[in-house]
Parts: structure tokens; sequence; C-alpha cells
């Protein structure tokens, strides 16, 4: 049912790749093979994350694109998931407009950049339409999927128990889906965190996007690379945070069996 | 045993050209167990469906007064709620909560699963699932219940132990029962009438009688006795006449 607790030596194996990572990093500096001004050394890096901290821009940045991203994120599932679920109860508007969520969930969201500007300016709206055109249509396919698997029996006990219209909903046909959805979460709020840094990079004046994208400008290397660690380490803390949920015990079986 | 709780009256079922059942009349008795056993793909399971209500029949008509309730093959446990929450299910009309509270700890009692009840299916056997759905459709006031080969999917000993788990949860529980299974033993050793079903379309060819109290014992001389005499019907009998032989003897 479960994996084996690894012993206490084996968790800390993240760890030291993490070490070798850098040993490797500072080996490479040392030799020199890329020049100084475009490869800076873990020590800059550590140096330049310690001023951007100092100075409160960091935070700031991370504000920004958090705001951006949970707010595109969230429009995208308050609205996908009914979508998919209406689609996954109509044969006859599935089959009318799936190919065409499948056209735009196969559209690179960047694609959309150059109207994004037109049609919203710089700012926060046009990375929360970004980040919206990346999630929304994943999310229905996944949601009409899920309601489409469910298996028949469900319905059946629905109905001999007396489950009817909102009770049918929410106490089994939402359950019945929970698994599938957040699989698919985890999966679209990855997309939204690679989208918004790329949205802020074009069409933004704060974010992380924007601050390694202003550090290449500036020639700071060392603060492009603290960018860098801090939106892949805040890309983890996502994922952490949305695996918890399929730990909850009225969802693992899901993912168990 | 006047008051007739499920009959179907001239009862025919097509899907499309093939005809499943033709005018077919049944009647069961208030706190009868019939089973009905036959070859696969006779349309046991159809029977059911049109016997819930479930499917309409093409013509004829089915009469049941009373709460009608199905146990399926295997997983129709909804795995999001634990075992005690499944059965809870099944007291959901209960306007008075102390009352539901009481009549699940009785069921997990009768089904002997006390200290799994805040268990998920996936985390209980195959046999603890049955149970579970077992207790299920028998919580509340249910009238009639359909078993739809509930067994099917166990281990042989595991079939024999529900059997007599079956039998004397009936015992505390009275209902009205339709089993549909192609477990002939099953049949013999639970049932009071057993119909035995024809190939497509489905009429009953024969109709036998197993008139001793339950629960019964899988050897008891009467159920073997059953048994043959439905192996013969389906012609899987060497000697026809060993049926009668073992009643005399």
């Amino acid at each position: 049912m479960t994996e084996k607790p690894l012993a206490s030596k084996t968790r800390l194996l993240p760890l030291l790749v993490l070490v070798v990572a850098i040993a490797i990093w500072s080996g490479l500096w040392l030799l020199r093979v890329f020049p100084e001004s475009v490869f800076p050394s873990p020590l800059a890096v550590a140096k330049g994350l310690g001023e951007e901290l100092r100075t409160g821009r960091l935070a700031a940045d991370l504000v920004a694109s958090l705001f951006r991203v949970t707010t595109g994120f969230m429009l995208a599932v308050v609205l996908g998931v009914p979508a998919g679920l209406w689609l996954g109860n109509h044969l006859r508007s599935r089959y009318a407009l799936l190919p065409g969520i499948n056209f735009f969930r196969s559209l690179s969201p960047l694609a959309w950049i150059p109207f994004a500007i037109l049609w919203f300016g710089i700012g926060d709206l046009p990375a929360i339409f970004l980040i919206f055109m990346a999630c929304f249509f994943p999310v229905v396919v996944s949601t009409q999927a899920a309601v489409a698997s469910i298996p028949s029996v469900y319905f059946r006990v629905a109905h001999d128990y007396g489950f009817n219209g909102l009770d049918l909903l929410t106490k089994v046909i939402l359950p019945a889906i929970a698994p599938q959805v957040i699989t698919s979460l985890r999966v679209t709020a990855g997309l939204a965190w690679l989208v918004v840094v790329a949205a802020e990079m074009i069409a933004g004046r704060d974010g992380l996007g924007f601050a390694i994208w202003d550090a290449r400008n500036g020639l700071r290397m060392d603060l492009l690379v603290a960018g860098m660690i801090v939106i892949g380490v805040i890309g983890m803390v996502i994922d952490r945070v949305l695996l918890r949920l399929t730990k909850i015990p009225s969802i693992r079986w899901g993912y168990d069996s | 045993m006047t008051h007739k709780p499920l009959s179907t009256k001239e009862v025919s079922v097509s899907f499309g050209p093939v005809e499943v059942f033709h005018d077919l009349s049944l009647e069961i008795s208030e706190g009868e167990f019939v089973a009905v056993v036959g070859p696969s793909g006779c349309g046991k399971t159809t029977l059911l469906n049109v016997l819930s209500g479930f499917l309409k029949p093409s013509s004829g008509s089915v009469n049941y007064s009373g709460r009608v309730r199905m146990v399926y093959q295997h997983d129709s446990l909804l795995p999001w709620k634990t075992a005690a929450q499944n059965i809870a299910l099944g007291l959901r009309d209960l306007p008075v909560e102390a009352e539901r509270e009481r009549q699940l700890k009785e069921m997990l009692r009768l089904i002997k699963l006390e200290e799994f009840a805040a268990h998920y299916p996936h985390q209980l056997s195959g046999g603890m699932r049955q149970r579970v759905e077992l207790a299920r459709a028998l919580a509340g006031d249910t009238d009639i219940l359909l078993l739809d080969e509930p067994f099917s999917s166990l281990d042989y000993l595991t079939r024999l132990r529900l059997r007599r788990e079956l039998a004397r949860m009936l015992e505390e529980l009275p209902r009205t029962v339709v089993l549909v299974t192609h477990d002939i033993e099953e049949a013999a050793q639970l049932a009071d009438r057993i119909l035995v079903l024809s190939e497509r379309p489905a009429r009953i060819c024969r109709e036998l009688r197993v008139e001793i109290p339950r629960p019964r014992d899988l050897t008891h001389p009467r159920v073997v006795e059953t048994v043959h005499a439905i192996l013969a019907e389906f012609g899987l009998e060497q000697d026809k006449d060993l049926g009668e032989s073992v009643t005399t003897t």
C-alpha cells in the first residue's frame, strides 16, 4: 500500500547531489570554461541573492509573480472544472467542442504574447491572460475525461441510494474525479509557473521573469542565476503543496490501487 | 405467503433483434429466497435490471412494493468513503441521527468488521468488501434484495464463508431475495426456490423447491440432491437417476 520508509541516510541523498552539483559548477568556474563575465561563481550568486533579499526587490518580484500565477490558475480551475463536468456529461457538446479545445491546448500560450500585450498592455493583466490560456484547456480536457471514465456502477449505486441533482454532483461525481483532477492540477500549476516567467520577461515591469531579464540587460549574471534559483525552488514548493492533496484519505484511493 | 411483493407478468425484453426474454412471468412471495441459474449470457443480469426498474421491459409489467436494493458483482463500494460511510449510505433515509448511528454499529457487528469501520475499500480484502456491500444493501428498511453474482469474484473458501454469513444475516434481517448466480451449489444451499433458465430467449425450464429451513450445510442431502437435479437439467450429470437415489438412501 505504501512505499517502505527510507533510511535517514537515504533521505540525505538529494543534499549530496546538491553539493556535487555546486562542486561541478565551481570547477567549471575555476577552469574558466566560459568567460567570467557570462559565468558567475556560486559565491557571487549567493552574494547577489543576499543583495536582492536585503533590498526587498526579490520579495516584491516574488509576490508579483505569485499573484499572477494564483489568479490565472484559479480562474482556469474555476471555469475549467465546471466546463469539463458539463462536457463529460454531454456527448454531443463534447463531440462538437473537443476538437476546438484540443486545438487551443496544443497552441503554445507564448504564441498569445503579442495579442496579450496589444489587448492588455503591460503588467498583471497580460500575464494573467497568458496563464489562463495555458491552464484552462488542459483542465477542461482532463476533467471531462475523468467524468467520462467514472465507472457506471457508481451511478447505479447513486441511484439505488437516492442521490439526485446536486447531491449526485457533490457526493458522487466530484469525489470520483478528484484524484484525476488533482493530478492534472499539479501538471497545469507547473505550466502556469513556466508561463509567468516568459510573460514577465516580455510584458512585465516586475516579477521574477522581469527580474532575470533585467539582470541580463544590466549584465548582472549573478542576479540572473539567483532569480533562476528562486524560480526553480518556488516551482518545487508549488508541486509539493499540491502533492499534499493526494495524501488526503478520501483521495488516496485513486493513487494506491 | 399470499402477499406477492415482487412479480412480473409476461415480460419480454429485446435488444434490437436479440430477444432476451419472451413472456416471462414470475411470482415471488414475501421473505422468499429465489435463485436464478442459467447458462452464461442467458440474461440473468438483465432479469435483475428489469426487476430493479433500471431497465424497462419491451412489453409486460413488473410489480413490486417496497424498497429494492441491488448488490453488484464487485467494486461497487464508493472508494472515497470508508466501510462505515458506505454502509451509512443504506441508512440515509432514517430521520434520527442516533438511530442511524445505532443501526450502523449493528450492521458492523453483524458483518464482524467493527475494527475496520474506518478503513477504505482499497484497504480491505475482497471478502470484506463484499460483506460491506451486503451490509449496505441490508441496512435500513430494504424489502427486496437483488444479488447479482455477489460472490463470483471471490476465492472458493471465502465464497463458502460469505454464503454462510448471508444466510445468518437473513435470519436476523429477513428479506425477499432474488439471487442470480452461475454457482449451482450456491443456489442450492441458499435458496427456497431455484429457477433454471434456458438459453436465449430465456424461459424457466425447471423450478426446484428446497423445502428445508435456512441456513443449511452445503453437504445436507437435500442440497446435494438439488445440485444433482440442476446439473441434470444442464446435461452435466452422467447418471440422471442419481438425484432420486440420494433422496431414498
